[in-house]
């Protein structure tokens, strides 16, 4: 074998001209995906401090070349670098295949603050890290409500769900890091279990457009994604701290992330947060305190060819409730309803006790992934989730300090997805999807179960497409199909079970009778098919119009099949029905954006008819000891929602801001002609803001939240006699509070401290004028008033 | 320069797409079919006994609320009593969890035990009731009480245990539960007449 001494040191190659130096490199830049040639890279020859270019097919001629190693270093605007080494022999010929969509391709981040958008032709907003760390002291739900047609339903002030255009629970998908989350999210009581402070970016999807996460997202998708990996050696992270006046709560959240050029990447991040008792502008609201901490770790490597990843987040919350809100029966109800403070009201306390929540969720997640040349990507992954809930009622004796609902439940899923890109004005996805879950309800509580032990299956595949038609026009389709069976085992009250006629419908599901009580084996199939199409026409430079159209169908949850017992808090009988079936939306939505230099302007439409929709209503009244209770089922109704989303944003000049957000939204019972419950009442945010770059990035900005009372709600009242009394009363559940205006302030500055260091001070005064008021979305409404000023000042260190 | 790419060969891809089936089939074939353990309620008050005895000796009168489905559809099943006019009865009253007949609990003890978190009212039009008794700061409970009827007459009845009253609130100690607060365990309205 022929083979030449390589001993060609830099200054020996520029000045060796007496060995053999005349050999010719030929190389052909090419693009990863389609072999296409890539024109005007520059190619820099680092032994002999050299550049070149490729010409018109990609091509490039190095001569006078001495035998030996030459480095070439690769580079071309969108491309990652790329440096390659070669040993010279003879004249060579090489192809060198360059990345020239990194951006698009998601894979691996050139620049750290690129935001990425999930969906092409559906509503679709993104949250960015800058200003989600305004959060940090406070949940996934409310930073959401940064995105206008983005409301959320709470029980008190930390139990904060999401809700999408009126839609909450399990009509949204909330997808971390690509784990779909099962943490239970049926109940309206159950608050994502996501730590804020592990999310990095956030995108919201009105619909459900993002077929890839499932096919039951009625309502719409929130996708969590953590920093995207950057292909730089480098070490940085940041450090949050904050304390607030309302709760005399603190947060802190650290993060430390190291990457190297070679794809390897770490990153961990903790974060504690704690409160007392919150506090309205009046009085003390008694055992809202929270406790919570959570971790999350993530390492592998990822280069644009193939990588890996593994991921685990654990979060712990412990959740006061309300004192005030636990009530013994409907005239309980009554008297808090019409009293203007709440019965308990307690000094000021960190002490979290009954009733309260005790959450804990596990994710584990492994992904794996290869890119094919000219083909496109391939992603395994499986993915773990242990969710751990425990809700403690007030109880006397021996049970005092024992859950009253210890619930289980885990997860299994495992997914394979495949992205065809090699052409990437025809985008093509596909992926199938398997997932087990296993619910288990601790019999320890003393408490009948409320959801039931079951195992479920669910199994899924779909495919969707992009194309660019041309330079104005992107449409996009796709089609999933979803099998799901659900096998549990209920104890029912055999006067539940004949009373609700399941003993002759569903005989077959009788095991066995045990006198007062009856075990059962309901078990369901449910088949659904969802699709999506959309279209993105760009008006001209600076403005577009998307239309999209979705299809999605949902089955039931285990609650609205299974739920059987007293909902405390809300001094009501909740029933389940065994006859639901899977509700199906129709959406159609269309979008107009509008981005000058100094103004934005986005407009959301959107009319959503649901069929065979599943709510809780009120059907009558049962006696018991403790006395009369409104029995509410889960039934079905056909439903339509519609609404605008509006967001503005103008510069006056370079240091002043004016932005806007507004929503609106109607939603109708068509069977019964009546407005559905619980939907948010029109609401407008204007924000005034003073920016001054020179002054540390010094911004002020001072934000008006008006929430108009909602005129449009079901007439649930009823009445109840007081046999204390006798006083016949109405119980009015149903009337919206008033409408009410806020004021908050906010000012930052960034301080730079060395060259990679920085420090943010951020000062937050939320309610400014101690407003009262309640919203008519907080279930503890009827109870006490919400949250008071609270002054929170946040320092950042970003390093 | 890499060349080792897999350029896609269709085995190898439907290899590793198998690959999640495979586990899903294994996940399913875990499931095991033992069935979950029946819950009995417990500290559930099912029943609540009243017995009222005429002082000067004389038939006792025994009111009752059960209510054995606790929230299931069957309402409380009430046991009504005939009274003395003008007499005065020593009253006492048993709670009992009897929603496993086999294994009837006794709750009064629990109340007795907290007896500074639980008071009893009653409301009547038929007579006046005075509390018999006292839990450890010197409030009443009502576990025992003295009912003196008034004039013949027909009418209501009515018991409520709170748990976790305000004891302290104005008129509570005296037995008027208006600002008593706290959450409603029983509320029984017996008919009764007094002849």
């Amino acid at each position: 074998m022929k083979h030449f001494i390589a001993i060609i040191a830099l200054f020996v190659s520029l000045s060796g001209y007496s060995q053999d130096c005349n050999f010719i490199f030929l190389g052909e830049i090419v693009d990863f995906h389609d072999k296409t040639p890539i024109v005007g890279a520059t190619i820099y020859i680092k032994e002999l401090d050299k550049y070149v270019a490729s010409d018109i097919d990609g091509k490039f001629k190095i001569e006078s070349l001495c035998a030996g190693e030459i480095t070439l270093i690769i580079t071309h605007v969108a491309c990652e670098n790329k440096t390659e080494k070669y040993t010279i022999t003879s004249d060579t010929f090489k192809t060198i295949s360059l990345e020239h969509h990194i951006e698009e391709l998601n894979e691996v981040s050139v620049n750290a603050n690129a935001n990425k958008n999930e969906t092409k032709t559906a509503q679709e907003t993104v949250i960015d890290s800058k200003k989600l760390k305004r959060y940090s002291s406070l949940s996934l739900g409310d930073a959401l409500k940064e995105v206008p047609g983005i409301s959320s339903i709470n029980t008190g002030n930390t139990i904060v769900k999401p809700m999408i255009n009126g839609m909450h629970s399990s009509r949204l998908l909330i997808v971390n890091n690509n784990v779909r989350m099962q943490d239970q999210e049926w109940g309206i009581e159950h608050a994502p279990s996501i730590d804020i402070n592990s999310a990095n970016q956030i995108s919201v999807i009105k619909g459900s457009g993002a077929l890839r996460y499932g096919g039951d997202a009625v309502g719409g998708v929130v996708v969590i994604n953590p920093r995207r990996v950057i292909l730089k050696d480098t070490l940085y992270g940041n450090t949050t701290l904050s304390g607030q006046t309302n709760g005399r709560g603190f947060t802190a959240s650290t993060s430390l992330n190291k990457t190297f050029k070679t794809g390897w990447f770490a990153n961990v991040q903790g974060s504690v947060k704690q409160n007392g008792d919150f506090e309205s502008p009046d009085y003390l609201l008694t055992n809202t305190g929270a406790k919570s901490y959570g971790f999350t770790a993530n390492g592998g490597k990822k280069t644009l060819e193939s990588g890996f990843e593994v991921f685990y987040s654990f979060l712990n919350n412990e959740i006061g409730i309300l004192r005030s809100s636990h009530i013994g029966n409907i005239n309980d109800l009554v008297t808090a309803i019409n009293s203007d403070e709440p019965f308990v009201v307690d000094d000021f306390s960190y002490d979290i006790n009954s009733p309260k929540q005790e959450i804990r969720h596990h994710l584990l997640k492994g992904l794996y992934y290869k890119r094919f040349q000219n083909f496109g990507k391939l992603s395994l992954q499986y993915d773990y989730q242990n969710n751990q809930r425990f809700e403690f009622d007030i109880r006397v004796g021996e049970d005092r300090d024992k859950p009253a609902l210890d619930l289980n439940l885990q997860t299994h899923t495992v997914s394979a997805d495949v992205v065809v890109d090699s052409n990437l004005d025809r985008k093509l996805s596909f992926g199938v999807m398997g997932r087990y879950q296993n619910n288990f309800a601790n019999p320890d509580t003393g408490v009948r179960r409320l959801i039931p032990d079951y195992d479920k299956y669910d199994f899924g595949i779909y495919g969707t497409s992009e194309w660019k038609l041309n330079d104005d026009v992107t449409i996009d389709a796709g089609l999933r199909y979803d099998f799901n069976r659900i096998d549990a085992k209920k104890f029912y009250r055999t006067s539940r079970w004949e009373e609700r006629g399941y003993d002759v419908e569903f005989a077959e599901f009788e095991i066995e009778d045990l006198g007062t009580q009856i075990l059962t084996n309901p078990i369901f199939n449910f088949h659904n098919i969802s699709a999506s199409a959309g279209a993105k026409f760009d008006l001209n430079s600076n403005s577009y119009l998307l239309a999209n159209y979705s299809l999605a169908s949902r089955p039931p949850n285990p609650s609205e099949l299974f739920s059987d017992g007293l909902h405390h808090s809300a001094a009501r009988i909740e029933l389940g029905d065994l006859r639901l079936d899977q509700e199906i939306s129709n959406r159609i939505s269309a979008t107009y954006n509008v981005q000058t230099s100094n103004f934005e302007l986005n407009v959301d439409v959107f009319y959503n008819r649901i069929n065979d929709f599943i709510y809780i209503r009120p059907f009558g009244v049962e006696q018991t000891i403790r006395g009369a209770f409104p029995v509410w089922n889960f039934t079905k109704t056909d439903a339509e929602f519609f609404g605008i989303d509006i967001s503005a944003n103008y510069d006056i000049n370079s240091n002043f801001n004016l932005s806007n957000s507004t929503s609106f939204i109607k939603a109708n019972d068509l069977d019964e002609n009546r407005p559905i419950i619980d939907i948010p009442p029109f609401n407008i945010n204007n924000a005034i803001t003073f920016n001054k770059a020179e002054w540390n990035n010094f911004s002020a900005s001072l934000k008006s939240e008006w929430m108009f009372r909602q005129n449009e709600f079901p007439d649930f009242n009823f009445e109840v006699t007081n046999a204390s009394t006798n006083e016949t009363t109405v119980v009015d559940i149903s009337t919206p509070p008033s409408a009410y205006h806020l004021l908050h302030f906010y000012t930052e500055a960034t301080f730079p401290i060395s060259k990679k260091t920085s420090l943010n001070v951020g000062l937050n005064i939320n309610n400014l004028l101690n407003t009262n008021y309640r919203n008519y979305l907080n279930r503890l409404r009827y109870f006490a008033d919400d949250l008071g000023r609270n002054i929170l000042l946040q320092v950042q260190l970003t390093y | 320069m890499k060349t080792n790419f897999l350029n896609l060969s269709n085995m190898k891809t439907f290899k590793l797409l198998a690959i999640p089936f495979l586990c899903l089939a294994l996940f399913t074939s875990c499931s095991d079919d033992d069935n979950p353990t029946l819950v009995n309620e417990e500290e559930v008050i099912t029943t609540m006994t009243i017995e009222l005895t005429p002082t000067a000796g004389g038939n006792t009168v025994t009111l009752q609320t059960r209510d054995l489905d606790g929230d299931g559809p069957n309402p409380p099943v009430i046991t009504n009593g005939t009274l003395m006019a003008n007499t005065t009865y020593n009253g006492s009253i048993e709670l009992l969890d009897e929603t496993d007949l086999n294994n009837v609990e006794d709750i009064t003890e629990e109340v007795e035990e907290e007896d500074d978190e639980h008071q009893f009212f009653f409301t009547t039009g038929l007579g006046t009731v005075a509390y018999a008794d006292m839990d450890g700061n010197g409030n009443p409970v009502g576990l025992s009480f003295t009912f003196t009827t008034g004039a013949a007459a027909s009418g209501d009845f009515t018991v409520t245990l709170r748990h976790e009253p305000v004891k302290d609130a104005a008129g509570v100690s005296s037995g008027d539960i208006t600002n008593a607060g706290g959450e409603t365990d029983i509320i029984a309205t017996f008919n009764v007449t007094v002849q």
